[in-house]
């Protein structure tokens, strides 16, 4: 009975033993991988903060004013008028639906060709 | 022990047949036993005291050991610990009230040198000069090999120089990180930002610390370390300052004016919009302040909080305001405006010897901007009181502005408070203020008399100012700055649907020996629009301007500072989201807008 009681306790003291012993190397490599992930961070948030600074360097009225300037033939912006302000009045109430079963109108039978035209026209590049 | 008694009969009865003191002998027992008691004492308290002795050493053994291990050992981050949320920030970015960034920080680099491990010095220094053309050989070789182990170079580089300067290749080239503050806007609110520079500097960081504006006005709360991921969000929106500051510059150059201020504030919150002044620089390289000449030539110079000048006419309607708050007159009341008003020595005439009289309203008093008719109605008021109500406008301190050269910038006014002094200080002249302490003063009219303080942070509530003048007075006032635009001296300054009231103000500037000059001028106009329902004070001050497209160059306000003012009120209002009133109905009945 007491060799048998022995030879356990070794076992257990050899599986206590390794058990410890991949502990330590399991948690020498969780810190290992942290601080590669934490240099990764602080890389990031530098970063981070430089594309911030780039963002705000491009967006910068003076730049901005200037490539409205140049690209004024295509977009056509100008400083923001009062006259842009509009009121709930100018804008027009949906045209009431057609009855069921009425015939195309004349104007629904130009949509239509307008419609075909645009298709065999070349996509804009 | 045996205890002896102290009186043993067999010594006492021998004494006694001696013919001795029996008493000697107890005296001497009781001394013995006394020295015994001293000794077993004495024992106790070495042993006590021993135990503390030994007690105090381990203590500061343990912390003798561990400061000589700290001492010792390499320092080292807690690298496990949890990083905070913004650990590289070291200071806290600035910006707008929408976010925009108008100042940040850009990690750089710092050239230095070791010359004990200098390969080459004379190569170096050559390579180094050619890099960079405001350094010189000569002087870098000779301070590289005077026997100094340490040398600066360049306080920031930029990525290409670093590459540059790493394929000269000598080890004794070394980097420190930086971190440079940056202003993207370049300079864009250059006098509210004001500028930063590195303060002690060190081979692996240095601080980086505010020298003017704003950024040393509020060093200390963007240089907290549990703030810097907190940007500081200020009043002002990047949108309206640009245009303000596009409109002034244009002003500025049509007007041929030596410079110029523009104030826009929230007369709710008392938050500045926009704030402007002109020449101007960029706070990414700003100039060294300057060592001679006027501190008003400098661009440094923020003519909107720095630059006191004689107001003029736009202090009229605080006259006007007070009188009424004070039941002494309403608008009809007819006061006497005959010119020239003789005072003493002194005779106060209107502008190119007109005469407006004899009799004219307190609404046209302010309209026709009548010098006579302000100074009796200011006669009516008394200096005492009329000292006071300015005072409470906040027209005599410096303004509370979070900007480190607000407090040094004081109103002037005389010492002695006379008559003349009551007349002169009635339409602006005698006393002086900076723009902004006008802008704080028309913002508190156009806030129900309520008094607005000026600020350049962005607030959570607004602020509630006690009531400085009653509520009719100051709507009556807003009513006559209305008419100087409609029927008065500020035509040009009427913006379709925006309702703009203002007065203008035109002061000849002061000559340093004394007396005023002749063809100098300060104009001013201070404005609120929209006048049935006050949003935004706007104040222009123009520097010296003058309009010379008629035969006769003009000088006063309403051809110089008002156009300007109309044109930033044309540009700023729709970017505000203020709707323009009129076409279908009055300002005061916004619902038939919708």
């Amino acid at each position: 009975m007491r060799p048998m009681f022995y030879i356990a306790c070794f076992l257990v003291l050899i599986g206590l033993g390794s058990w410890a012993y991949r502990e330590n190397y399991a948690t020498q490599n969780a810190m290992r991988d942290l601080r590669a992930m934490q240099d990764e961070i602080v890389q990031l948030r530098g970063a981070l903060a430089v594309q911030r600074a780039e963002w705000a360097y491009l967006n910068r009225p003076d730049r901005l004013r200037e490539l409205v300037t140049l690209n004024f033939d295509r977009l056509g912006l100008l400083p923001m008028d009062a006259a842009q302000f509009g009121a709930a009045s100018d804008v027009a109430y949906p045209a009431p639906d057609a009855p069921l079963g009425a015939t195309p109108s004349a104007d629904d039978a130009d949509l239509q060709a307008l419609m075909a035209d645009l298709q065999t026209l070349p996509a804009q590049p | 022990m045996t205890r002896i008694p102290l009186r043993p009969l067999a010594r006492i009865l021998d004494a006694r047949a001696k013919g001795a003191d029996p008493d000697r002998i107890e005296q001497e027992n009781l001394a013995q036993r006394h020295a015994a008691l001293r000794e077993a004492a004495r024992g106790q308290s070495q042993g006590r005291i021993f135990v503390l002795a030994a007690t105090f050493m381990a203590g500061f053994s343990m912390i003798a050991l561990q400061m000589g291990q700290l001492a010792a050992s390499e320092p080292a981050e807690p690298r496990t610990a949890n990083l905070g949320a913004n650990i590289s920030a070291s200071r806290a970015d600035i910006v707008d009230r929408h976010g925009n960034i108008l100042a940040t920080n850009m990690q750089t680099h710092a050239l230095y040198v070791q010359t004990r491990d200098l390969v080459d010095p004379a190569n170096v220094a050559q390579k180094l000069a050619a890099l960079f053309p405001d350094l010189d050989a000569g002087t870098l070789l000779r301070r590289m090999t005077d026997g100094r182990k340490f040398l600066w170079v360049r306080k920031t580089l930029s990525p290409e120089q670093m590459q540059a300067v790493h394929e000269i290749g000598d080890p004794g080239l070394l980097f420190g990180a930086r971190e440079m503050r940056l202003y993207p806007n370049g300079q864009l609110a250059a006098h509210v930002l004001g500028g930063a520079s590195f303060g002690a500097e060190g081979v692996h960081s240095a601080e980086v610390i505010g020298t003017a504006g704003l950024e040393k006005a509020m060093d200390a709360r963007l240089r907290d370390p549990a703030l810097a991921g907190t940007p500081l969000a200020l009043s002002l929106d990047l949108t309206v300052q640009t245009t303000v500051e596009e409109v002034l510059q244009t002003g500025i150059s049509v007007l041929s004016a030596k410079g110029g201020a523009a104030i826009l504030m929230e007369v709710a919150t008392g938050e500045i919009v926009a704030m402007a002044a002109g020449p101007t620089f960029d706070p990414n390289d700003r100039p060294a302040n300057p060592t001679s000449g006027l501190p008003e030539d400098s661009p440094l110079f923020n003519r909107a909080v720095q630059g006191i000048y004689e107001l003029g006419s736009t202090f009229k309607i605080f006259t006007a305001a007070q009188a009424m708050d004070l039941g002494l007159v309403n608008p009809d009341t007819m006061v006497d405006a005959n010119a020239p008003m003789i005072w003493g020595k002194y005779k106060i005439q209107e502008f190119e010897k007109k005469n407006y009289g004899p009799l004219l309203s307190v609404s046209d008093v302010i309209a026709k901007s009548s010098n006579v008719g302000t100074a009796h109605i200011a006669l009516m008021i008394g200096g005492v009181r009329q000292q006071a109500f300015l005072k409470s406008l906040g027209l005599m301190d410096a303004s509370p502005l979070e900007l480190v050269e607000a407090p040094n910038a004081k109103p002037l006014r005389p010492k002695n408070w006379s008559d003349i002094v009551t007349i002169t200080a009635s339409y602006g002249h005698g006393v002086s203020g900076s723009p902004m302490n006008l802008a704080a003063a028309y913002a508190t009219l156009a806030n129900g008399g309520r008094l607005v303080k000026p600020t350049l942070l962005h607030q959570a509530a607004p602020y509630q100012g006690p009531q400085v003048l009653s509520e009719a007075a100051a709507k009556a006032s807003l009513t006559m700055l209305r008419r100087v635009v409609t029927e008065g001296t500020a035509s040009m300054g009427d913006v379709a649907g925006y309702e703009v009231g203002g007065k203008t103000g035109t002061a000849d500037k002061v000559r340093k020996g004394g007396g005023y000059y002749d063809d100098k001028v300060v104009n001013t106009f201070a404005s609120v629009f929209p006048i049935s329902d006050p949003k935004y004070v706007l104040v222009v001050t123009l520097d010296e301007p003058v309009e010379t497209s008629g035969a006769k160059p003009k000088r006063t306000a309403g051809w110089t500072a008002v156009p300007v003012a109309a044109e930033i009120v044309r540009r700023t209002a729709p970017l505000l989201g203020l709707r323009p009133m009129g076409r279908q109905g009055s300002a005061t009945d916004p619902a038939r807008w919708w």
